[in-house]
């Protein structure tokens, strides 16, 4: 990474620094991980087993691992300084070759065409791990809405997709109504719910949205958990049934792969909806908002109508997602919404890179089909996931894949404006 | 000048007063501003001027007094107390911010194109949709920021983000996006803050052709040489109260203006 020939005193000066600091930082984590990786307690026989090797493995992997990470923060932060003035609003390497018109399209068909034909290449089994990460995206999509874009921090996104599988549920065990009529009364019911939230929490910002939208979707579980007469309470309602077509009877495995393709087509039409909403004056506001509120409202634009909007839109997709989750277990109870789905989504959107539509898709892929693979190490996963999510916030803290801002062409008067619209 | 003072203000600022608990922090104000007339605002740091500001655009809710907008082409008056921000901006009266208030990560054209917000109509069906209006209307949104643009100067970084630009060009980026809400009457808190000379002289023209384009405008500046030369007229305040109005030129030898500046003991 560094030749001899660069050694001048200044880098001579941060070699020693680095080295210096990353010694620390090992020592540290000898002293951490002691207890777990040197004492070894044989409860049994009774014995104390104190394996001192360990101490070089975690000295010597600590050190060279934040040498290297130290060395990657500096190169980046030098081409960084050497770039800022040459080319301005800089893409990464994933939007230029989506934006090549050569490559978009054939890119775009090649995917929908593996999307398509997966069911047929692999098993049920994989159909259906597939169709869970495709609802995260939607879920993701819905979510970044609401953080990405309009910048409000939602810890209760969870209450929505509850309020959305409730609803089909309820619905079908009371008026006998079938999915396709309760789709879009989910997601209408969520939008609702979404505005009702909205209100009160129109003057917070930042840290406190937080608290009372946390507060929120604990709310909505707590209800569901304990208002037996309404919702049946912790043993949930079962016997949902799956989604319907042309009264055609179907097996397991074809109602399956049907649930697959529906997905497939929400996430098309998700895609398109939000990239549209975006790429609109309603979305301009939304990032103005996010950047400056108070030049945000000086400059004309109604600050409660277009949070209300944000919020109403982002829960509509958690509702319709919430109806699909319904139809797809057939079963719901107030245990499948917790705070943890609420983070998952979250760290769909921050890791996948705020306000961006494939980042967020890259995001849900990661985050819900790695740990599926992944299933030998399911005891290391928490640990994983904080370590993914610590890195991410010091390496790319703009997420995987950074939203890019769309750009114009002006030749003298007449302006062609070069609209890109996936991104 | 005695011509333009018989018209009909576009502000006018009668007893304005608000109190921050125990503070008064504008203390029976009156003034007024006229159709294409420069007005400056000036005083002592902590007089009360960005106060004034806030509660001119609705950022905080007068205690007493009134302010009224009239609109130079219909002659409409409205009574701005207690309008929301957006509301008043709407009415006609843009501003900008003495620490920038820019959306950083958003790009020179679309911080205009944000100005644009309230003179167009679009929403969430025509943003699915994008039917012919939808289009029409953004094409025209473009269109007019990108002249904008041209207006201040910064047609060459359509693309940059606004965080990118130089501290001169980002105050005339707020002046340009401020522009874009179609005022007839500007407010510009301290433009020419932390300016070089040559900035500050982009600054001073460009200043006049908004004026002669027929906005009014009112301004605070603490660069004398700037608000001696630009200015109609001025207002001086001290402790939140009006301490004299004038032309520059009656404004320079005012006893109490240089009072409040140097202090008690002047000859």
């Amino acid at each position: 990474m560094i030749t001899a020939k660069e050694l001048t005193p200044i880098n001579k000066k941060i070699i020693c620094k680095a080295l210096k600091r990353s010694l620390l930082i090992s020592l540290w984590f000898v002293f951490l991980t002691f207890p777990i990786m040197v004492i070894k307690v044989n409860p049994i026989e009774r014995t104390v087993s104190w394996r001192w090797g360990n101490i070089a493995y975690v000295a010597i992997g600590s050190f060279v691992i934040s040498l290297l990470a130290k060395a990657w923060l500096v190169r980046k932060e030098r081409a960084a300084a050497a770039k800022t003035a040459a080319c301005p609003t800089r893409a990464s390497i994933f939007h230029n070759i989506l934006q090549r018109p050569g490559c978009r399209y054939p890119l775009a068909a090649l995917l929908l065409g593996v999307a398509l034909a997966f069911p047929h290449l692999f098993s049920t089994y994989q159909a259906n791990i597939m169709t869970t990460a495709l609802m995260y995206i939607v879920l993701g999509l819905g979510l970044n809405i609401v953080v990405g874009v309009a910048g409000l921090l939602d810890l209760g996104y969870v209450a929505f997709y509850a309020i959305g599988a409730y609803s089909y549920a309820l619905l079908n065990l009371h008026f006998h109504l079938g999915f396709w009529a309760a789709l879009p009364i989910g997601g209408l019911l969520a939008a609702l719910f979404g505005v009702l939230l909205g209100f009160p929490v129109l003057r917070l910002r930042g840290d406190y949205l937080a608290i009372v939208t946390l507060g929120f979707g604990e709310i909505i579980r707590l209800i569901l958990e304990n208002w037996n007469a309404f919702s049946k309470g912790p043993s949930g309602i079962s016997n949902i049934p799956r989604p319907g077509f042309f009264g055609l009877e179907m097996s397991l495995d074809q109602a399956m792969i049907y649930m697959y393709y529906l997905m497939i087509g929400l996430v098309l039409l998700a895609i398109f909806v939000v990239n549209r909403l975006q790429h609109s004056r309603l979305g301009r506001a939304w990032l103005a908002l996010r950047e400056d509120e108070i030049a945000c409202q000086a400059m004309g634009i109604d600050k409660t109508r277009i949070k209300l909007t944000a919020f109403a839109l982002g829960a509509f997709w958690a509702g319709l997602i919430g109806v699909i989750f319904a139809a797809k277990t057939t079963f719901v109870n107030p245990a499948s919404f917790t705070f943890m789905e609420s983070a998952i989504i979250l760290a769909i959107v921050v890791l996948g890179g705020m306000g961006s539509i494939i980042g967020v898709i890259c995001g849900a892929l990661i985050l819900i089909l790695l740990p599926e693979y992944l299933r030998a190490l399911s005891e290391y996963r928490m640990l994983a996931f904080g370590a993914i999510l610590v890195a991410m916030m010091i390496f790319k803290p703009e997420g995987l894949i950074a939203g890019v801002r769309r750009t114009y062409c002006f030749q003298g008067r007449k302006s062609t404006a070069a609209l890109q619209d996936d991104e | 000048m005695m011509n333009k003072r018989m018209n009909k203000p576009i502000l006018n600022v009668s007893g304005l007063t608000i109190d921050f608990g125990g503070i008064r922090a504008l203390d029976h104000l009156d003034f007024d501003v006229q159709v294409t007339e420069i007005v400056a605002l000036i005083g002592p740091n902590g007089a009360g001027k960005t106060t004034l500001f806030n509660c001119l655009t609705g950022i905080y809710r007068p205690t007493d007094g009134e302010i009224l907008l009239a609109c130079p082409k219909t002659g409409q008056q409205t009574r701005l107390n207690g309008l929301k921000p957006n509301k008043i901006t709407e009415r006609g009266m843009a501003r900008t911010f003495q620490n920038i208030r820019l959306f950083s990560r958003m790009t020179v054209l679309e911080n205009v194109m944000i100005g644009r917000h309230c003179r167009t109509h679009s929403l969430i069906l025509g943003a699915i949709f994008r039917n012919r209006k939808t289009r029409e209307e953004e094409q025209e949104t473009i269109h007019k920021s990108y002249e904008i643009l041209e207006k201040v100067g910064l047609a060459g970084q359509v693309n940059e983000l606004a965080g990118n630009l130089s501290y001169g060009a980002q105050r005339r980026l707020e002046i340009g996006r401020a522009l874009a809400t179609e005022p007839f009457l500007l407010l510009l808190d301290e433009p020419a803050a932390g300016m070089n000379p040559q900035e500050t002289a982009v600054l001073v023209a460009l200043i006049r052709q908004i004026r002669d384009e027929g906005h009014a405008i009112l301004l605070i500046e603490h660069d004398m040489k700037l608000v001696m030369t630009l200015s109609d007229r001025v207002v001086v305040m001290d402790y939140g109260k009006k301490i004299a109005q004038g032309t520059p030129d009656q404004i320079r030898g005012n006893r109490d203006v240089i009072k409040a500046y140097l202090g008690e003991d002047v000859g």
